[in-house]
């Protein structure tokens, strides 16, 4: 029996990327039945896929105490490579493939003040947050509303401004709440939104900003916004970035410091 | 050569995209000071969309080359699952009641604002096709 148990285990590790694409396959499959049967297709397959991967991930973060969900469990190394970075901005750019480019000129203006709205917003949300928890120092404020911002924004800004490490765990922590709840909440909350067109995809992934957040929250409600949403919300990380350390700790320096 | 071999130009072309566009976000990173990619994929996007829409205009991207591109569209939704089974959501939960107010909070503020901006965009739309030459 050990011998069975020890091939297999020796098979998955040495083909990590398949063994990911056959783990992920069987996940969506289920998902998509739990959607059809037990909600009747109300909630999407793709929302039940993407609530499913956030409790394995909470699952392999209790097992092994690793950062990165269920890749951390050897035999399923191969999901880390399929659902990271490099994949996952392969996959992004494919969806831009048909996408018109008069939908996106026609939301430029709007795609813009989204942007700018959505940084400076999360880091005056991030930063108040902050202050109510006792952490009044500006470096603090503008780490923690940093990682309101995205869970990159924060740990980037913190090591500019010479900011704790339990400060920086912090906004990476908010980072993530807020990366999660995109994913989670976005179907059900966009039609009360009219998040339903092109233009509003892009003012939100403006808005929003986390890329994984919007990717998934978008994904779950209509794929077919998913390329504009995303455009937009890979330019946030980069605006917080340039904007955190600079501007904003100085305008909060100016009322706190 | 058989037909099937062209499916690589649709892989290759998005590739490129993704190589050209990252590698503009690094530079434009570099030159304003910030630690990060600004927009690298954002700008591998238009980059593919400009350079689809001018080979099929040219009848030079074959349906065959674009199921290269479609597959990698198509197969989306899985990479997203496991993107989220990778994400650290021990983190998350265990960053205490600071990180999930600042977290939900930033949600809320953010889905409060997208009706209000998505007029924005479209009043400014009507202005600049009046000014527009």
């Amino acid at each position: 029996m050990t011998v069975v148990v020890e091939s297999l285990r020796s098979v998955l590790l040495s083909n990590g990327l398949v063994a990911a694409f056959a783990f992920v396959g069987v996940t969506v499959w289920l998902s998509y039945l739990v959607s059809d049967r037990l909600t009747r297709g109300r909630v999407h397959g793709s929302a039940i896929a993407i609530l499913i991967g956030l409790v394995l991930a909470y699952a392999g973060g209790v097992a092994t105490g690793g950062d990165h969900g269920v890749a951390d469990i050897d035999v399923l190394a191969g999901v880390g490579l399929l659902g990271g970075a490099m994949i996952r901005d392969l996959a992004i750019i494919a969806t831009a493939f048909g996408v018109h480019l008069s939908e996106i000129r026609k939301a430029g203006a709007g795609a813009v003040v989204g942007l700018l709205t959505g940084v400076l917003g999360s880091f005056a949300v991030g930063a108040t947050v902050a202050w109510l928890f006792g952490y009044t120092d500006p470096v603090s404020m503008t780490t923690i509303g940093a990682g309101a911002a995205t869970y990159i924004v924060g740990p980037v800004t913190g090591t500019a401004l010479g900011a704790t490490s339990d400060v920086v765990a912090l906004s990476i922590a908010a980072g993530l709440v807020k990366s999660m709840l995109v994913m989670t909440t976005t179907p059900f909350v966009a039609r009360h939104i009219g998040l339903d067109n092109p233009r509003s995809a892009l003012v939100f992934g403006g808005l929003m900003g986390t890329t994984s957040g919007v990717a998934g929250g978008l994904a779950a409600t209509d794929e077919k916004l998913v390329p504009y949403g995303a455009m937009t919300a890979t330019f946030y990380t980069g605006l917080g970035c340039l904007l955190g350390p600079s501007i904003v700790f100085v305008t909060i320096r100016a009322f706190f410091g | 050569m058989g037909d099937n071999a062209v499916v690589i130009y649709g892989v290759a072309l998005l590739s490129g995209c993704m190589i050209a566009g990252v590698f503009c976000g690094e530079l434009l990173g570099e030159l304003i000071g910030v630690r990060a990619n600004v927009g690298g994929v954002g700008i591998a996007m238009l980059l593919l969309i400009l350079a689809a829409d001018r080979l099929q205009g040219q009848g030079r991207l074959k349906p065959i080359s674009r199921q290269g591109i479609v597959f990698w569209s198509s197969i989306y939704i899985p990479v997203v699952v496991a993107m989220a089974a990778s994400q650290n959501v021990l983190a998350a939960v265990e960053g205490g009641p600071a990180a999930l107010l600042a977290g939900f909070l930033a949600v809320g503020v953010g889905f409060a604002l997208v009706p209000a901006i998505s007029r924005v965009g479209r009043s400014e739309k009507v202005e600049s096709k009046e000014d527009g030459p």
